[in-house]
């Protein structure tokens, strides 16, 4: 496969977003706010980054990404559908009963899903415990974790982030969709994180100098670029993104965290997605 | 009879498996000292993992080494896996069915001392409420071993519950998951005991028998999968079952037991362990005498039930 632009890559990733918008409507359930927020730092692992095989899930030596935000599971799934790790038309199916694609990812129902979330704050523990376990292959592969701001409201979370400062292992990778809105509010008034980069740093953790635009692919190959350049772990990078990013009514704000999207809003919301979608491909 | 404490016997089971076995991981939360997963990690420093007193944390690390291949033991007091770290057990392991093996120290009533926050008398009902789980309730040290070393060879993950203090090694066959064992055959009133009331249960019968009472002790080890076939075959015969165990008698064998015989045969049942409250700080032995798991308990629920029955 050829290596995609980045242009491709925002095309792509704004394709998802329709992708996933109209499954949600079609649905009539599942989470918009925090699929959309992860759209491109998603895109761009698998189309970029991560060194795996959808032909082999299965495969030993692949990195794994854990979606630790699992409620964004619509994304991951119109991703790993693109990938051929699921037959065409499975993102139709999300929710039904019976269906491979649970609400929150599950492991054992879905391929290339790494591990099952949903109840918040468990990813970065998982990653830690297959980065340890990396560490003694041939090959080591690296762990990406993706969390939120409800993942890192958890106690666990902190728990692992204190553990993994400890093992300093050095194919962990956080990855924080940091769009500070949670499903009550804005995380300023539900549960501040913030100095966020500051808590990493006190934990040992290896941290990004800066935080990078999460929707701007040239921004999210900066990052990647960061951390090819380390040799110690644990990395951390943060993403300043928005949830609902891309449609005007939903970006910004919790009421779109797991709102179904009705006829009207999709009414409202392709032609908006899809103007940049046809200005990523037109450039 | 030799006295061995089962946690002494789980870490040497720890270090000899550890021998050949390069795919065992083993995790404490900073108990390793008590728990006796030192001894692992004194053996093989690069295989165990001090993960401190996050016992969340480490259930989850385990599950992550496990869908890698691996083998780990997580180990921390039962009480503390069983409460802290419910939410990683249950949707992470067990959802998953991933090969995890919990260890579980110092259960029941057995960090005596300690008192009440220490002591785990819900962990058998929480475990055993989860799919995919095995559940296990050594009687002595050498079921510990056998234990183990069937957990690292099943496919899901396995919760073994062990007592802190020594307790008799018994002549008997050694556990085996899914399986009762007919300690002693009687036809008036089954006892199905667990872990440490095992050699009560002996004991009782042994002294039912002095009263004319013939007694059948079933080891229920194997929490779950629990044995039916051995149960029914038993009630079948005594008509009446005393569940005992160091434990509330809400969900625990007692439960277990009588949702099995609820719905197959229905017969008289009652119940030997902490009734309904919370437990204190005592010496071991005081401790179980005055919560009510006792062989002078057995006895007495053991007649009153085989009374019933005419």
């Amino acid at each position: 496969m050829t290596t995609k632009t980045n242009k491709e890559l925002q095309a792509l990733a704004q394709q998802f977003r329709i992708n996933v918008i109209k499954t949600l409507n079609d649905k009539g359930t599942g989470h918009w706010g925090g699929s959309s927020s992860v759209a491109e730092i998603l895109t761009y692992l698998y189309f970029r980054q991560m060194n795996i095989k959808p032909e082999q899930p299965d495969w030993a030596d692949r990195d794994r990404l854990i979606l630790s935000k699992g409620h964004a599971s619509p994304m991951l799934y119109a991703i790993l559908e693109e990938k051929g790790y699921l037959p065409e038309g499975t993102l139709s199916s999300f929710r039904e009963i019976n269906s491979t694609l649970q609400g929150h990812p599950c492991m054992n129902k879905t391929p290339g899903v790494e591990m099952s979330t949903g109840a918040l704050g468990h990813g970065l523990s998982v990653g830690l415990g297959m980065s340890l376990m990396a560490a003694r292959n041939e090959n080591p592969f690296k762990t990406y974790v993706i969390v939120g701001e409800g993942c890192l409201n958890e106690g666990q979370s902190w728990e692992a982030i204190m553990a993994a400062g400890k093992f300093a292992p050095k194919d962990l990778v956080l990855l924080v969709d940091y769009n500070k809105v949670q499903l009550d509010g804005h995380s300023k008034d539900i549960m501040p994180l913030d100095p966020l980069a500051d808590k990493f740093r006190s934990f040992n953790w290896n941290v990004a100098g800066k935080t990078y635009n999460g929707h701007d692919v040239d921004e999210i190959e900066k990052s990647f670029k960061w951390l090819s350049k380390q040799n110690e772990g644990p990395c951390v990078i943060i993403y300043d993104t928005t949830k609902g990013k891309g449609v005007d009514f939903t970006e910004d704000t919790h009421t779109w965290h797991g709102a179904p999207v009705s006829d009207d809003h999709l009414k409202d919301a392709l032609p908006q997605l899809k103007s940049v979608l046809s200005k990523w491909e037109d450039e | 009879m030799e006295n061995i404490a089962m946690r002494d016997a789980f870490g040497a089971a720890l270090v000899e498996i550890g021998k050949t076995n390069d795919k065992l991981m083993v995790l404490d939360a900073d108990v390793s000292s008590s728990t006796k997963t030192g001894l692992f990690g004194k053996a093989y420093p690069d295989r165990f993992f001090n993960m401190g007193v996050a016992e969340a944390n480490m259930v989850d690390v385990a599950a992550g080494m496990a869908t890698v291949g691996y083998r780990p033991v997580v180990s921390a007091f039962a009480i503390f896996l069983a409460l802290k770290a419910t939410d990683q057990i249950r949707n992470v392991v067990c959802y998953n069915n991933l090969n995890v093996i919990i260890g579980g120290g110092y259960s029941g009533l057995s960090d005596s001392f300690d008192g009440a926050s220490h002591q785990s008398i819900t962990d058998i009902a929480i475990m055993r409420a989860f799919p995919n789980l095995t559940v296990l309730c050594p009687a002595d040290a050498n079921d510990v071993e056998a234990a183990l070393r069937q957990a690292l060879e099943i496919d899901g993950p396995v919760y073994i519950r062990m007592c802190r203090n020594p307790g008799p090694v018994l002549d008997k066959n050694p556990l085996t998951i899914g399986k009762a064992d007919t300690l002693v055959e009687g036809d008036d009133v089954t006892i199905g005991a667990c872990g440490l009331t095992v050699p009560m249960a002996l004991e009782a019968a042994a002294l039912l028998a002095e009263k004319g009472v013939k007694a059948e002790v079933l080891d229920m080890a194997s929490i779950k999968p629990l044995d039916r076939e051995a149960v029914l075959a038993s009630v079948e015969k005594t008509g009446c079952f005393l569940s005992v165990e160091e434990h509330s008698i809400h969900g625990g064998l007692g439960g277990a037991v009588s949702e099995l015989l609820a719905k197959n045969k229905p017969v008289p049942m009652d119940f030997v362990g902490v009734e309904d409250c919370f437990t204190e700080s005592g010496p071991y032995d005081l401790l179980m005498e005055k919560y009510g798991i006792s062989s002078s308990a057995i006895i007495e629920k053991a007649q009153a039930l085989v009374a019933s029955k005419s």
